[in-house]
């Protein structure tokens, strides 16, 4: 179809793609001066680089700097680090090599993804004199869950110990143990010095006694990647298309081969149809196609798989994927609020979209010695282990370092990416467990604003008895109706009248009445609606557990009305009957209040009323407003 | 281990056609294939920036591969009125031969951009004003846009899936992750995404490729009198190289031995350090 090809084109020489390597490591230990280097050693600068980097020099009054290279970001500059990966060609002999380099900065771990996830090797910097430290340990377990199999240490400024060797052997055995530790076979320990150039693209004459490879060798050394071609066939559909009358079903081929006349089972559903034809536009007519290979297949019969069916082999039950709607995965954690169970997900897995829900934290990884810990939460840039799990049953092959299988990403409501899950396997449910699967509103946040008009949130309203959280909050629900804003009311007396009329005022109930409140407020929350809760909420325990359970949704609101004036006003006689002692455990007598310390919101009792909710409902629309 | 396990074949099959051991260049273009198949289902509408240039040409005959024959999405020229007289006679040639729906775009005159940038970026600046124009006129969701990394510093630190958001800016300082080949998607209203499909293409795989494939280009490309153009801008901001290459492979043979950058002939990028960072920031390819 389409235009005629020449075919002798097609088969020239055969080249290999370029193998990507990531270089990582502790801030300031020397990985831009090391690409530089590399570069400069190499010979892979263009005319004008060099020149650039000189120029950039003078202008600074420095002596050369490599690391000028990749700061070609003005910013970085005048910052002095490297803000984001930025990928360099250069070639070793015949072999095609790109470098990506990644930032130390911790609070850019997602740029340093970004750049890593797709490396064939990494080389881990490590400064000799300060050995590994805690970026360190950060990226060699980033390495592990990325799957990146095969990783160089260079021990650069080994100058700076004299290039000694009992030094350099202890720091060695160090860093071999920390790596072993995460079941990270490393290459080679090179002891080097980026500045001078020892041991990268030339043997050092200061280290006579060291045998091992020079940075240069080490990365020749570096294998092709592993062939795909002979596991069982995978291709995630991407889309489906009709064009000239024909129906398409486009996707990549993640392994195996597929061929005319092979039998695929589609997706979970188990349909199974026949290849009539593996189709390319412009390419020499093949009838087969292999992983790596974006291609799109005539089926028999003309089958309309969904996006995200994953298509394997059918009649062959070893060759089929996993299944499963619990799974349990590894996970680093991208977002600036930690994760709790609880939360729910999009878990894209390819091209599919799984509804997911975190079901357990299973284990916490704890970075300053690489343990797995029990954890409730997984904090920013954070490592762990969780089980996912999800509204149906998903299909999947476990992640294994070097193959595109298994490589989970979460996504939030706000479609931003979130975390990397690697997928371990199937989950098994323990003893007495039961399988619950939440299911998550596939309405997105944005079109949730779109119906409404507004963004949701929880104003957490906190304060003694009477002192008029409740007027304020019903105040600000009418003044907010009249600007076409719905808000619902939690307060504590109407809760305590139905949901939670089986609790009392012990610290437990009053525990129990919190984590209820903040649950409903969460479900109102999610579906779009602007929540005002009203609770006397009196320990800041109890104000962290709703904080914990509404997340960035919850906006702290202290009504800091004084107890005399609370006792003075006394609207439901409550002071005077605790002062009697017909009231025991009753907040600012007999049971503690615990003011909020950093409220978003105070309402000072010392204004009229009519101030307090202009304030409050002023702060909700400031808020909720797009 | 299940993911290592081997599929075993029965000896009647052996006979059959083995799949091709893929190639740097069958790679990049499989990873290109799957980013525009990527864009058009997640992105509507959608549109692809065609400037005539090599790359976007090579752009165009990517999504054909994408979609068998097809570019189901329209092409926009945001033209300056400034290209060279080859270029809009290629335009109009290839519109029609490859059933292109083209949008055109104009770009205001260059004293209503901003002052302070030096005169061939100011100039330069026109183009991305007018993209924005269009972007606004039709509510574009997706943009493709043929840059590459290997082009420019600045473009190096791009993602595939680039959000822009109010204004049509690009955050350089907060850039979403992009891994495993999972893309951002638009999450507000008023932003759209700048699609990057040959963001690991080099300048002489682009040149293979174009060879390879049989890609038409603008003569402009191929020495006359000693010249060449290696890049194409405006008439009056680029400037031609020295060079005796006159066919696609004879370039191919120029880029293997040469060490200038590709850019060097485009005035706009040695005016100063960041005026390259400034208009990408606002909007620039």
């Amino acid at each position: 179809m389409g235009d005629n090809i020449v075919t002798e084109s097609f088969s020239e020489t055969h080249r290999a793609a370029a193998t990507p390597i990531v270089i990582v490591g502790h801030v300031d230990h020397g990985k831009s001066t090391l690409i530089g280097r590399l570069l400069y050693d190499t010979d892979s600068l263009q005319d004008g680089k060099l020149a650039q980097i000189v120029e950039s020099s003078r202008k600074r009054g420095l002596a050369v700097e490599w690391s000028f290279l990749l700061d070609s970001l003005q910013i970085e500059r005048d910052q002095g680090v490297t803000v984001d990966s930025t990928r360099i060609p250069f070639r070793l002999g015949s072999r095609e090599f790109v470098i990506v380099d990644a930032p130390g900065h911790r609070q850019f771990l997602r740029n340093m993804i970004t750049g890593a996830a797709d490396a064939e090797a990494a080389v881990l910097v490590v400064d000799a004199k300060e050995g590994a430290q805690e970026q360190t340990r950060r990226h060699a377990m980033l390495l592990r869950l990325i799957g990146i199999r095969h990783v160089i240490v260079l021990l650069n400024k080994s100058d700076i110990l004299g290039f000694d060797e009992a030094q350099i052997v202890k720091v060695e055995s160090d860093v071999r143990q920390l790596l072993g530790r995460l079941e990270i076979e490393v290459e080679a320990v090179v002891p080097a010095s980026a500045r001078d150039g020892d041991n990268i693209a030339s043997r050092s004459e200061r280290s006579l006694w060291y045998k091992g490879p020079t940075l240069v060798e080490a990365l020749a050394n570096v294998p092709p990647p592993a062939s795909r071609a002979a596991l069982p066939f995978r291709m995630p559909v991407q889309d489906v298309y009709r064009f000239d009358g024909i129906r398409y079903v486009a996707g990549r081929i993640e392994r195996g081969t597929v061929r005319a006349g092979d039998r695929l089972s589609i997706g979970a559903q188990g349909q199974v149809a026949t290849v009539a034809e593996v189709c390319r536009w412009h390419a020499p007519e093949r009838p087969v196609a292999g992983a790596g290979e974006s291609i799109a297949l005539r089926l028999e019969p003309d089958l309309v798989p969904d996006r995200g069916d994953l298509l394997f082999p059918a009649d062959d039950k070893a060759a089929a994927p996993e299944r499963s709607a619990r799974i349990r995965t590894r996970l680093f954690w991208l977002r600036g609020e930690p994760l709790r169970v609880g939360e729910s997900f999009t878990l894209r897995l390819a091209t599919a979209e799984h509804d997911v829900t975190v079901a357990s934290i299973d284990a916490v990884v704890d970075l300053e010695d690489l343990t797995l810990r029990e954890g409730d939460s997984v904090p920013p840039d954070g490592f762990a282990e969780i089980t996912l799990a999800a509204s149906h049953t998903v299909l999947f092959d476990p992640f294994s370092p070097g193959f595109g299988d298994g490589r989970g990403v979460l996504v939030d409501r706000y479609q931003r990416i979130v975390g990397g899950a690697p997928l371990i396997g199937p989950a098994e449910l323990a003893d007495g467990e039961h399988a619950i699967h939440p299911t998550a509103s596939r309405v997105s946040a944005a079109r949730q604003v779109q119906a409404r008009g507004h963004k949701s949130g929880v104003f957490w309203l906190t304060g003694l008895p009477g002192s008029g959280k409740s007027t304020v909050a019903r105040a600000a629900e009418l003044a907010l109706s009249e600007q076409a804003i719905n808000a619902t009311v939690l307060d504590g007396d109407t809760l305590r009248a139905g949901l939670c009329s089986d609790l009392g005022f012990s610290p437990e109930d009053r525990h129990e009445n919190i984590r209820r409140a903040a649950h409903v407020a969460k479900i109102l929350a999610e579906s779009g609606q602007v929540v005002i809760v009203a609770l006397v909420s009196p320990l800041e325990a109890d104000r962290a557990l709703a904080r914990q359970i509404l997340g960035e949704n919850f906006h702290e609101v202290f009504v800091d009305t004084p107890l005399e004036t609370c006792e003075k006003r006394d609207p439901k006689g409550l002071y005077a009957a605790a002062r009697a002692g017909k009231i025991p455990e009753f907040t600012g007598i007999s049971a503690p209040y615990e003011a909020p310390v950093s409220p978003e919101l105070r309402l000072p009792a010392d204004r009229p009323e009519q101030e307090a909710i202009n304030t409050l409902t002023a702060f909700i629309l400031r808020i909720v407003q797009p | 281990m299940t993911q290592t396990r081997i599929l075993s074949r029965d000896q009647s099959t052996t006979g059959l056609a083995q799949p091709r051991i893929m190639d740097d260049l069958d790679q990049l273009e499989a990873q290109s294939i799957f980013i525009l198949r990527e864009a058009y289902r997640k992105l509507k509408p959608l549109s692809l920036l065609w400037s005539l240039g090599k790359d976007s040409n090579v752009m165009v005959w990517l999504a054909r591969k994408a979609f068998m024959g097809h570019v189901p999405f329209p092409v926009m020229h945001v033209d300056t009125e400034k290209k060279f007289p080859e270029m809009y006679a290629f335009r109009d040639e290839y519109t029609k031969k490859w059933n292109l729906d083209l949008l055109l775009g104009y770009c205001p005159p260059v004293e209503e951009i901003d002052p302070s940038l030096p005169p061939a970026a100011r100039s330069a600046a026109r183009k991305t004003a007018g993209l924005a124009a269009m972007i606004d006129k039709h509510k574009f969701r997706g943009v493709i846009a043929g840059i590459r990394r290997d082009e420019q510093a600045t473009r190096a630190k791009e993602r595939v899936f680039s959000p822009r958001g109010a204004g049509h800016r690009w955050d350089v300082r907060n850039q979403p992750p992009e891994f495993w080949d999972q893309y951002a998607t638009p999450y507000e209203d008023g932003m759209h995404i700048r699609v990057h499909p040959l963001l690991a293409w080099r300048e002489i795989d682009i040149w293979r490729y174009i060879e390879r494939e049989g890609i038409p280009l603008v003569d402009l490309y191929f020495a006359k009198d000693g010249k060449r153009y290696r890049s194409l801008g405006d008439q009056d901001i680029t400037n031609p190289i020295e060079s005796n290459a006159s066919t696609v492979a004879e370039v191919i043979a120029e880029l293997e031995t040469s060490r200038t950058s590709e850019r060097a002939g485009r005035a706009m990028d040695h005016e100063s350090e960041d005026v390259f960072e400034r208009l990408r920031v606002a909007g620039y390819l």
